[in-house]
């Protein structure tokens, strides 16, 4: 799923400044399940917003909502009554959401109040980690199904370089050096051969190329 | 190749192939456009070395091109290694500046990964990583040999350079690192240099396994050496560059040499290294670091017997 953090409380109040009131949306899908944006989040950050304008002597109205999901148009329905009865929407999904309701609304303001940080999940209760970049042309199966690209700090496709120590990455002991990780469970299962292979470059067209990227299905295309 | 059975025709290539033991040295470039200081510090290697590595913006923190840097010495007649790292260059400029590398005058290029902007003093930098190192050294074989672009378009007139690849001994996983040396003799590499070795047991056994393997006849391995010059500097080292192996035993030595004394008995291990990396079998030669301490290279030079270089 796709893994957001909360934007610093500071941040959002500067952004709704000059308004008087505005509405908050959730979103029911990763944003949820990675408790950053649904309807508890909204409830709390709503509530934060109120208490912080009204210390400030400027009390801020604030409504909210939480859709099914922000990154498909019949979704954004139900705003369609009262979006422009606010100063601002702020929107509690990933970079899409905000997006999405922009192109509905055009006449409104949207903001995010969350930072989209990646693809990945929960690896222990609260913590979650990056696990793919959206290359575009998964390559894993290669890996024993771990990802250089996501998870190497230099998406190396011939790793470990030289600064790979105990387990760790040369950028910080904080990071797993993946590239150990693969060469052990290659070594360990008798692979080693896969690792004396030689991998072309990387076409990185299907990552990042002109514009933004497409997935058309044709049967579903009307 | 040429009539002349030289891929390159660089001088360190002439060496290692007449059956000398190579003795190359390092140039860090200066933080800024400051050519007289570049000169300063390879004036230093004039005859001392039989070519001078340029590092590439070496820990991330940006200093005068080492292209441009090596052409200059190239230019006043000193053979550079010409450093390139994956971290700040895609495929295209990477290519160019190979190009441009041989249309200079230079003869010989390492090909590294880099160090991770985040050591740097730009950490806020986006990284590349277009192709790796693995990459990069097939990448310059193929222009040269082929004479093609990877997209198959013919290069006008190919750049001969000797490839260059670095090794790690000491990174992790230990048991994996022949390997990867294998790797990049397979793709291309004519010579290695090694990371600094201080654990000459482990670099013993590492060098036992390149030679079973058949590595040190296709590719020269250069041995890695950095002075150390005092046992803070050993500490520093054993601390916090991963991948480094800093024997417990000679931080003790070190210390034990007393102050004042440190820098010399640093120096004296070197030779002492040097002096068995001449005898041990698949070694081809040395890499000397002396980071920042480049005026010392020449009496290491002496003392460890190495001059004077031979003429090829
Ligand atoms: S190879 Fe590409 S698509 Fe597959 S996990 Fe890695 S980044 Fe994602
Ligand atoms: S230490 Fe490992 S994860 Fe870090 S850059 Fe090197 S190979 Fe990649």
């Amino acid at each position: 799923m796709i893994i957001a953090d909360r934007k610093p409380l500071e941040e959002i109040l500067e952004m709704v400044h000059d308004c008087g009131s505005i509405l908050l949306v959730g979103c029911k899908g990763c944003v949820t399940v990675c408790n950053v944006g649904g309807l508890k989040e909204v409830e709390i950050l709503a509530a934060t917003l109120r208490i912080a304008r009204k210390k400030e002597g400027r009390p801020l109205e604030v409504a909210q909502r939480v859709l099914e999901r922000q990154c498909d148009p019949e979704y954004l329905e139900p705003l369609r009554n009262d979006y422009d009865q606010f100063d601002a929407v702020v929107s509690m999904a990933c970079g899409v959401g905000p997006q999405f309701l922009s192109e509905a609304y055009p006449s409104q303001r949207f903001y995010p109040a969350v930072n989209t940080r990646f693809m990945g999940g929960a690896v222990q209760h609260g913590v979650w980690e990056e696990r793919c970049a959206g290359c575009g042309a998964c390559k894993i199966h290669l890996f024993d199904g771990l990802c250089p690209i996501a998870r190497c700090s230099k998406s190396l496709l011939h790793g470990p370089c030289g600064g790979s120590a105990g387990g760790k990455c040369e950028v910080s002991a904080e990071i797993e050096c993946i590239w150990d990780k693969i060469v052990r469970k290659k070594m360990e299962n008798g692979r080693l051969a896969d690792l004396r292979v030689f991998r072309p470059a990387k076409d990185w067209r299907t990552s990042r190329d002109g514009g933004p990227r497409r997935s058309i299905r044709e049967e579903l295309v009307k | 190749m040429s009539a002349n059975g030289l891929k390159a025709g660089s001088n360190l290539e002439k060496v290692l192939r007449a059956g000398h033991f190579a003795f190359t040295g390092e140039c860090g470039p200066p933080k800024g456009a400051n050519v007289e200081h570049l000169k300063e510090k390879y004036e230093h290697l004039r005859g001392v070395v039989d070519a001078v590595n340029v590092t590439d913006n070496q820990t991330a923190v940006v200093r005068l091109s080492s292209l441009a840097s090596s052409a200059l010495m190239a230019a006043d007649g000193i053979e550079p290694n010409f450093q390139m790292v994956c971290r700040d260059r895609n495929r295209l400029a990477m290519m160019s500046d190979i190009l441009g590398a041989y249309a200079l005058g230079i003869r010989n290029m390492l090909c590294l990964s880099g160090d991770h902007q985040h050591f740097g003093n730009h950490p806020q930098a986006k990284n590349v990583y277009d192709i790796d190192s693995m990459q990069l050294i097939a990448l310059v074989k193929q222009i040269r040999d082929e004479g093609k672009f990877p997209n198959g378009d013919e290069v006008d007139v190919p750049p001969r350079l000797f490839i260059g690849a670095a090794s790690n001994p000491f990174g992790d996983p230990t048991e994996f690192r022949i390997y990867r040396l294998a790797n990049k003799i397979d793709a291309g590499a004519d010579f290695i240099q090694t990371q600094c070795i201080y654990n000459m047991e482990r670099f013993r056994a590492f060098m036992h396994q390149a030679v079973d393997m058949g590595l040190a006849e296709k590719c020269a391995i250069l041995a890695g050496v950095t002075p150390m010059k005092s046992a803070r500097m050993a500490k520093y080292m054993a601390k916090f560059v991963p991948g480094m192996d800093v024997p417990e035993a000679l931080i003790q030595r070190l210390e034990g040499a007393g102050k004042g004394q440190q820098g010399e008995e640093g120096i004296r291990f070197a030779i002492e290294q040097i002096q068995e990396f001449k005898q041990m079998p698949g070694v081809a030669g040395v890499h000397l670091m002396a980071i920042e301490w480049e005026h010392r290279v020449p009496e290491i030079a002496q003392r460890a017997g190495m001059l004077p270089r031979p003429e090829v």
